[in-house]
């Protein structure tokens, strides 16, 4: 850790810090630094699928190869930007657009009734049917005023996704 | 055959199990209306995520923490460099004499014994047993090894085992310095390997290869036997399976909890004062983890022998494993984290993932039926 960090000056702190709109404090970014050397085993500058999923904790999470997707192969300026969404500092718009990118797998600034349903099937796996799923997903659409022909949009999100109880926090271990 | 299938079932059992340690959290109680914002909120699974790349208990376990440097100021540079020339210019060739001369004494002992006692097993058993403790005392000497022992003695009898944390071959050594204990190890290519297969062999130790099915199975009969034998060595186990680096313990393996044998625990504490004793088998070799112990000052460390525990009754075999990790981890003063150290060399089965779907499943189905 101690020779990690002393491989970043205070000018790569900086670039960093502002590349993540300053989300997260100094001292955090060199945790995140040795993090990122640790995870990236190979020293390659980036961390590979295979390295993420080396992490069982991320390797089980229901959700971990759209993460993956996310945020596969970055370098340590994007791996930050990427993170700091999670930060305490970040405001709910950035959280909820997240969860947006998250559903829209194809990027099309849209999300259809099939992009919800294949986000619940990694979530719910073999414990329910696609009809069980789609039950479900289409009641509770018509409950909030949409149909199943509806695109969601990012707006759309914001308002369903504005109540206190949406936390997405992460701290970010200083020592 | 029965006998077969009886065995491999027992294994099957000792396969991870981490659903019994791991907390079920991130999928939030069901409220009793489903929203659609309940469905949409994927925030938990996510921050679950990201909280996994930016800091896990896993990796955590495995990562090697070397004492902090002392050389950083101007008035500290000078001393610290004459350690350095001690150490490696005067520490170093003596160690490697003092191991070389061990080495020396012991094969001219042992390979006379080893040969021409065949017809007197009892006395060539015991003449060997003392050999490689000797072997293992020059070992230790070798990284000047200032070891503390905390407890009686352990004694050869029938029907027990010794189970120890694991943070490097040398704990290994360093236990074995006071009684010969037969061991079950992971086995090893290069030298130690060949130390395994020849040396080692003679004390009982039994190899096995952490991959491999088949050499569960096998292993399981031979543990049995060997626990039954009243001249065998006392048994050693390392039931955490790989080296973690001695500021946590890992899952352990239950096989050595289902034998029926009064189970010893013995904690081994490093002290990293002079050098970091963790062995990271991924970053290192063992003979340069040697190297590193040989050139360091010493290597301090305590050994606590503890009070020996039964299977209470009514108690799983998982239940007793917990029980004496708890009681090693601790005297040792070790944090205990619920994975399986295995994990290491394979990813988590999809059995952990489906139980996270299922409860969210759960939730959503009971929705559909309060329609």
């Amino acid at each position: 850790m101690g020779t990690a960090s002393s491989m970043l000056t205070q000018y790569d702190i900086e670039e960093v810090q502002e590349h993540c709109n300053n989300l997260f404090t100094q001292q955090e970014i060199v945790s995140l630094y040795g993090r990122f050397c640790q995870l990236d085993r190979n020293a390659k500058g980036f961390i590979s699928a295979d390295e993420f999923m080396s992490v069982p904790e991320f390797a089980m999470n229901p959700l971990s190869q759209r993460m993956l997707k996310m945020v596969d192969g970055l370098n340590f300026k994007d791996f930050v930007a990427f993170l700091s969404t999670f930060s305490s500092k970040a405001n709910k718009r950035q959280k909820t657009e997240l969860i947006f990118k998250v559903y829209d797998s194809d990027g099309n600034g849209k999300v259809t009734f099939e992009d919800m349903i294949e986000v619940l099937r990694d979530l719910s796996g073999s414990f329910m049917s696609d009809k069980q799923r789609e039950e479900v997903l289409s009641q509770v659409l018509f409950e909030a005023g949409f149909s199943r022909e509806c695109t969601l949009m990012l707006e759309d999100f914001m308002k369903v996704l504005d109540y206190p109880g949406l936390k997405m926090d992460v701290e970010v271990p200083v020592d | 055959m029965s006998k077969m299938n009886t065995s491999s079932s027992e294994l099957d059992l000792d396969r991870p199990n981490l659903e019994d340690y791991l907390p079920s959290g991130s999928i939030p109680e069901p409220h009793t209306q489903l929203k659609l914002c309940d469905l949409l909120d994927i925030s938990p699974t996510l921050t679950e995520a990201a909280g996994a790349i930016i800091d896990d208990t896993f990796t955590r376990c495995f990562k090697s923490n070397p004492p902090e440097p002392w050389n950083f100021n101007i008035y500290l540079f000078p001393l610290w460099c004459m350690g350095v020339v001690v150490r490696y210019g005067f520490l170093f060739p003596l160690r490697v004499m003092v191991l070389a001369i061990g080495w020396i004494i012991f094969l001219s002992c042992y390979m006379p014994v080893h040969f021409l006692l065949k017809g007197h097993d009892k006395l060539r058993k015991k003449i060997e047993r003392c050999l490689v403790e000797l072997i293992c005392c020059f070992f230790v000497a070798s990284w000047t090894g200032v070891v503390k022992y905390h407890g009686p003695r352990p004694s050869i009898r029938p029907k027990q085992v010794f189970v120890a944390n694991h943070t490097s071959m040398i704990d290994f050594i360093i236990l074995e310095q006071m009684t010969a204990f037969a061991v079950i190890m992971q086995k090893h290519p290069g030298w130690v390997g060949l130390l395994q297969s020849t040396i080692l062999e003679s004390l009982g130790c039994i190899w096995f290869n952490r991959t491999e099915a088949k050499d569960r199975e096998v292993v399981a009969k031979k543990l049995r036997d060997h626990v039954e034998g009243p001249d065998n060595n006392p048994l050693l186990i390392f039931p955490e399976g790989t080296c973690v680096n001695n500021h946590y313990t890992v899952m352990f393996k239950k096989g050595a909890f289902e034998l029926g044998c009064t189970v010893c625990p013995v904690a081994v504490k490093y002290n990293k004062i002079f050098v970091d004793a963790f062995w990271n088998s991924r970053k290192q070799s063992f003979t340069t983890h040697l190297l590193q112990l040989m050139t360091s000052w010493a290597v301090v460390c305590d050994v606590w022998y503890l009070e020996p525990q039964k299977i209470k009754p009514g108690e799983t075999p998982i239940e007793f494993a917990e029980r004496v990790r708890d009681i090693i981890s601790v005297r040792a003063g070790l944090k205990k984290v619920p994975w399986d150290g295995y994990l290491k060399y394979s990813r988590p089965s999809p059995k952990h993932r489906e139980r996270k779907q299922q409860i969210f499943a759960e939730a959503m189905l009971r929705r559909l039926e309060d329609k």
